[in-house]
């Protein structure tokens, strides 16, 4: 398994019930990796684009693109290009944070990142940061010592930078 | 127009003119409108039977074949026969009845998961929620079972929508934005596989499936007959090529021919065309043809570069393709070079041929072939179950035509043949159509005696006999010391008596030259029949251990004249050594 590497996916399919369970289902079955699916409306009524994070080498990614268009409500597939890529994640952290001290070091810390604080309670504080996953994992690293109560990350999506669509 | 009656007239507007098929609780409307149509309807005595006969009716015929069956358990029991045509590309279209909407996800009676339970067996499948889909469903269903690479294709139909008055339109519109099967190869790939051939010295075809369910046997014999290529063939292959060819050299893999096997391994230049390099046809992938550049033709890019690397991959329909590819190497001059790989092929088929005269009792099964071969013809459809009646007569019986040799390959369901016979003689009433089954896998399905009865359905089926699952306890004989688990049968059923039961013909064998009797006087009968054939429990098949090359055989290799081999073989080893 030499040269493994984190591929993007994106795909258009379809916009109808079941479509999420083929394609995961061909993940399963195939014994494809599969890090994280996201699915959403696209800019064209009735398809969603569906973004894949998976792991695997050249072969196996062929496999998969391969795989993907044979399912008849796929419309379309690409391996996104990492260095020519935007990709981006929302996650929801939050935080054990009873006193004043520590309220203010998670804000702190929220607005380094750039993460905004979407809810306060006597107890918590509910932290929104979007990002690249890693900026993500870094936050989280940072408050995990206050101690984290809940986390909700959605998992990537991406598109090509520039003029180039899918 | 109800939900029911619009399934039944998309039927028949596809060209359908039977269906096989088991009624049930949530497909009484569907059935009511039945009753009063012109649609042949065959009614099996199991839905696995419905399944395979309707794949056997596509096999056979090359059209798409279709059952019925209702919800939960009916849509079960299809399963066994859906999977084995989607592991085979076959195309049917399998309908399964399902409760009614408003009950679906509650449990109901009868429920269960149709379109998630077959999805991974399926090309594709379909829900109809409403009564006005139905149309575009049937229609988009037959489109996607039956082109580009073929496969099933499930329709669920729930009880309410079968009722409802659809309130569309004449016209039925499909939108498949998302399918598009590739047809033609591209010219560039052809191109330079035509130079990979002409530049080759020992090149070898290798035929599968796709060559028969794209009907390009007469561009595969040009192309072999003009570039000097030798034929070999996987088990979904068999009948793409006529086995009475010189050219022709046999079943290629772990029960492949000798000289399939061993050519393959020595060639410099293998063109694949429509196979999928299954692990029994390959043996070890690391040894497989290693010697050789590979092209490999498909009509699905997923096939091509999935289980071996290939040099030169043609996506497209094989009949576009192997026609490009015959015109393209004819272009090329390449002038007798090949005359020395054709004296050897030559000679060495010649050293092994396979010894067929047995004068045993109980009867060698190469025996047995060799009299149904006498008493066919060539365009008698036989099928075959699965286990070593199925090696046997892939190894032994010579296939002439393409669409004759039926037999379950990918999946491997024992119960197979007699069903995808009975499809098979409905799908071509002119043919005389032969079920060789094992004596476990037709007790499988033996019920559906009652149906080639009740619907005088005339196949002949032939029990290799051997009261014991013959390929698993050769696997235990070579591989497990010989510890016999559970794979005797034992002393019953009577297989005569059984038939008789249900009002079939019945005879049983035991003699050479009784087999080719019975078998024609069988066929000439006009009538359903059963000959149970006893033959030698202890007699197998040499064979390719998994994860071994395809040259690694064991098992005793009876030839047809030893001497004769000998002499041709050390005469040719030792041309060869002098080179």
């Amino acid at each position: 398994m030499e040269d493994q590497r984190t591929h993007i996916i994106s795909a258009l399919v379809l916009h109808k019930p079941g479509v999420l369970q083929r394609v995961a289902g061909l993940f399963t079955r195939r014994g494809f990796n599969i890090e994280s699916i996201t699915v959403g409306i696209s800019e064209q009524e009735g398809i969603a684009r569906m973004t894949i994070i998976s792991k695997g080498d050249e072969k196996v990614l062929e496999q998969i693109t391969k795989q993907l268009n044979k399912i008849i409500e796929v419309i379309k597939v690409r391996d996104l290009e990492p260095e020519t890529t935007v990709k981006r994640e929302l996650c929801l952290i939050k935080v054990h944070s009873p006193t004043e001290k520590v309220r203010s070091e998670v804000i702190q810390y929220a607005n380094i990142f750039r993460g905004r604080i979407i809810d306060v309670s006597p107890e918590t504080l509910t932290i929104e940061i979007t990002g690249a996953s890693d900026k993500i994992d870094a936050l989280i690293d940072l408050v995990k010592g206050f101690g984290i109560k809940e986390i909700a990350r959605t998992g990537s999506t991406a598109m090509s930078r520039g003029i180039k669509t899918i | 127009m109800r939900g029911g009656e619009a399934l039944i007239k998309s039927l028949t507007d596809q060209g359908v003119d039977v269906v096989f098929g088991y009624p049930g609780g949530v497909l009484l409307p569907l059935y009511d409108v039945i009753y009063d149509s012109d649609l042949r309807h065959i009614l099996v005595r199991h839905e696995q039977c419905a399944a395979h006969a309707a794949d056997g009716y596509a096999r056979a015929s090359g059209k798409v074949g279709v059952c019925i069956g209702t919800s939960g358990p009916g849509a079960t029991n299809l399963v066994t026969g859906i999977a084995t045509a989607y592991m085979d590309s076959s195309p049917i279209v399998a309908i399964a009845g399902q409760v009614a909407t408003g009950l679906i996800g509650n449990d109901a009676f009868q429920e269960v998961d149709t379109l998630g339970m077959t999805m991974p067996i399926t090309k594709h499948n379909f829900q109809a929620m409403t009564q006005n889909e139905i149309p575009g469903i049937i229609k988009s269903a037959f489109y996607i079972a039956g082109t580009g690479r073929p496969g099933p294709v499930v329709v669920d139909l729930p009880k309410d929508v079968q009722e409802l008055e659809l309130n569309t339109g004449k016209e039925v519109k499909i939108d498949l934005t998302g399918y598009k099967p590739t047809k033609k190869g591209h010219p560039l790939q052809i191109k330079r596989a035509a130079n990979l051939i002409a530049n080759s010295k020992k090149p070898v075809i290798l035929a599968g499936g796709g060559v028969i369910l794209s009907s390009s046997s007469e561009e595969l014999l040009k192309l072999s007959e003009s570039i000097d290529a030798p034929v070999v063939t996987t088990l979904m292959g068999k009948g793409s090529f006529p086995e009475d060819h010189p050219f022709s050299l046999g079943m290629l893999g772990m029960h492949g021919t000798k000289t399939s096997n061993f050519v393959v391994d020595e060639c410099d230049c293998l063109i694949a065309v429509g196979c999928r390099f299954s692990d029994r046809t390959t043996g070890n992938v690391a040894e497989f043809a290693k010697n050789a550049k590979i092209i490999h033709i498909d009509i699905d890019p997923a096939e091509i570069g999935k289980n071996i690397d290939v040099d030169i991959p043609i996506v497209g329909d094989a009949k576009i393709t192997l026609s490009s590819l015959v015109k393209a190497v004819n272009q090329i001059k390449t002038g007798g070079k090949t005359d020395e790989w054709m004296r050897y092929i030559q000679n060495f088929k010649g050293s092994c041929i396979p010894r067929m005269s047995f004068e045993e009792v109980p009867l060698k099964p190469q025996q047995v072939i060799k009299e149904i071969m006498h008493a066919t013809d060539e365009e008698t459809i036989v099928t075959t179950d699965v286990g070593l009646n199925q090696m046997w007569m892939a190894h032994y019986f010579k296939s002439g035509h393409p669409r004759t040799f039926l037999s379950s390959g990918g999946l491997g369901t024992m119960g197979f043949g007699f069903p995808a016979a009975m499809g098979a003689k409905v799908a071509k009433p002119e043919s005389d159509v032969v079920a060789v089954c094992g004596d476990g896998g037709f007790l499988m399905v033996s019920q559906d005696l009652a149906t080639i009865k009740e619907y005088d359905i005339p196949v002949v089926i032939c029990i290799m006999d051997n009261r014991v699952l013959g390929m698993v306890a050769q696997w235990q004989k070579l591989f497990y010391e010989k510890r016999l688990s559970h794979t005797h049968l034992g002393e019953v059923p009577d297989f005569v008596k059984l038939a008789e039961a249900f009002g079939v013909n019945a005879e049983r064998v035991e003699k050479p030259g009784e087999v080719q009797e019975a078998l024609r006087s069988a066929i000439n009968s006009g009538e359903p029949a059963l000959i149970d054939i006893t033959i030698d429990p202890e007699e197998l098949l040499p064979m390719v251990p998994p994860g071994c090359g395809l040259t690694e055989m064991v098992g005793e290799y009876k030839v047809e004249n030893e001497d004769y081999a000998k002499a041709k073989y050390h005469k040719e080893a030792e041309e060869r050594a002098g080179d």
